[in-house]
């Protein structure tokens, strides 16, 4: 329990899946235009992360027993855009609200790296069932968070900054990017992954 | 006279729209994971560039030459086959022949997969356009996103490690700037240098 328990605030806070290591930076950079759609955003990650993760795991063990790991990404990469189709026609029928609120972010979601991210990794770090889905899930949260928070300073800056043309847009992103993955950094010692 | 009729061909505005008016990671703002991630060294960085610039070129190829037989709905589909089974050689081609910098490169060399500018060139160029104009725009936009990830990486390399390509280049009074090293200075690099190619081409956003 100790031991889910340190993964998950790790896969928060210390090993952060956007600003320690780096991935899914396309949809965090263009999506971070205002906090409701970067919540909106990242709620959808969360979910397809962590239903991908549970997904991906049995179906790795079968290819672990069958020999054939060499496989693993391309076997991946379909269950992953199958479960997000899957997934947008489920909500899209049931759920017609929470649809209109982040249904077109779901498609944008087969081509995060994150989610294919996390399948590779508990398949390089050899983890259990239960510390896939803690793992997931907390990295997802992670991610829900640096968006979030990329997009609040983004606005505010909008709206009382004066930034140089050339780095107005997207490439301010990166220097706020910067300094968010530096405060980060604080958080080292934090859990363990 | 004949390298000022070729600025006004096909083939050169690809070329240089995906070298630099229309560069993948600085303008187009695209495949920026791998491209601070595996920055901090200047060998990784052309391994990684030369791998995304294989997978663009050989996948648009492909795409382009099968794009009157795919029906429209199931596209994104075949482009993922496509990209993953190509990725999937050059992983083991890293493996089998440079196993230090596929251990270095890890799970981001899988991860090309879903660069954007791989799944981007297929969508908006390799569908619409023959096979020999697609292996061009691919070249240059692997190229544009290579020459991008080794000007990151001697920066990083150079102020971070004191060395280049494994060569020691600075004085032995250097002192490393650790900051550079870790994830946070490849975005102020690639941060500086977006804004220093925005202004030169005069491409702003509101």
């Amino acid at each position: 329990m100790e031991r889910l328990w340190d993964l998950f605030l790790a896969s928060i806070l210390s090993q952060n899946i956007a600003l320690i290591f780096i991935l899914g930076m396309c949809s965090l950079i263009a999506v971070s235009t205002s906090i409701k759609n970067a919540l909106n955003m990242g709620v959808a990650v969360v979910l397809v992360v962590t239903l991908t993760a549970m997904i991906n795991w049995p179906i790795y063990q079968l290819l672990i027993l069958t020999n054939t790991t060499k496989l693993a990404l391309l076997v991946f990469i379909i269950t992953i855009a199958a479960t997000v189709q899957l997934l947008e026609m489920f909500i899209e029928k049931f759920l017609p609200k929470v649809y209109n609120s982040f249904g077109i972010f779901l498609p944008l979601i087969t081509v995060n790296c994150v989610v294919l991210a996390i399948s590779l990794f508990f398949m390089n770090r050899e983890y259990t069932f239960a510390e896939t889905t803690v793992f997931a899930f907390g990295s997802g949260l992670g991610w829900l968070l640096a968006i979030v928070l990329l997009s609040g300073v983004r606005i505010k800056m909008k709206e009382i900054s004066n930034i140089p043309k050339g780095l107005r847009g997207r490439a301010i992103s990166f220097i706020i990017l910067g300094i968010l993955a530096l405060a980060f950094f604080a958080f080292t010692g934090i859990g363990s992954a | 006279m004949k390298l000022l009729r070729m600025k006004y061909t096909k083939w050169f505005q690809t070329l240089k729209n995906g070298i630099s008016s229309q560069n993948p990671i600085l303008i187009s703002v695209l495949g920026i994971c791998s491209a601070l991630a595996v920055t901090n060294q200047v060998e990784n960085a052309i391994a990684m560039g030369l791998g995304v610039t294989f997978v663009v070129i050989a996948s648009s190829s492909t795409v382009s030459l099968i794009r009157n037989f795919v029906p429209s709905k199931i596209r994104m589909v075949a482009y993922m086959v496509i990209i993953s089974a190509y990725v999937i050689l050059v992983q083991m081609f890293l493996e089998g022949f440079f196993p230090t910098i596929a251990k270095n490169l890890s799970a981001y060399v899988g991860l090309i997969i879903t660069n954007c500018i791989v799944m981007g060139r297929a969508e908006a160029y390799a569908i619409k356009n023959p096979v020999k104009y697609t292996f061009i725009d691919g070249f240059a936009n692997g190229m544009g996103y290579t020459l991008v990830l080794i000007v990151v990486a001697s920066i990083r390399e150079i102020l971070g490690f004191g060395t280049w390509l494994g060569l020691p280049v600075m004085p032995g009074s250097w002192i490393n700037w650790v900051v550079l090293s870790i994830a946070p200075g490849g975005f102020f690099i690639i941060g500086l240098l977006a804004w220093g190619l925005r202004s030169l081409t005069k491409t702003y956003e509101e």
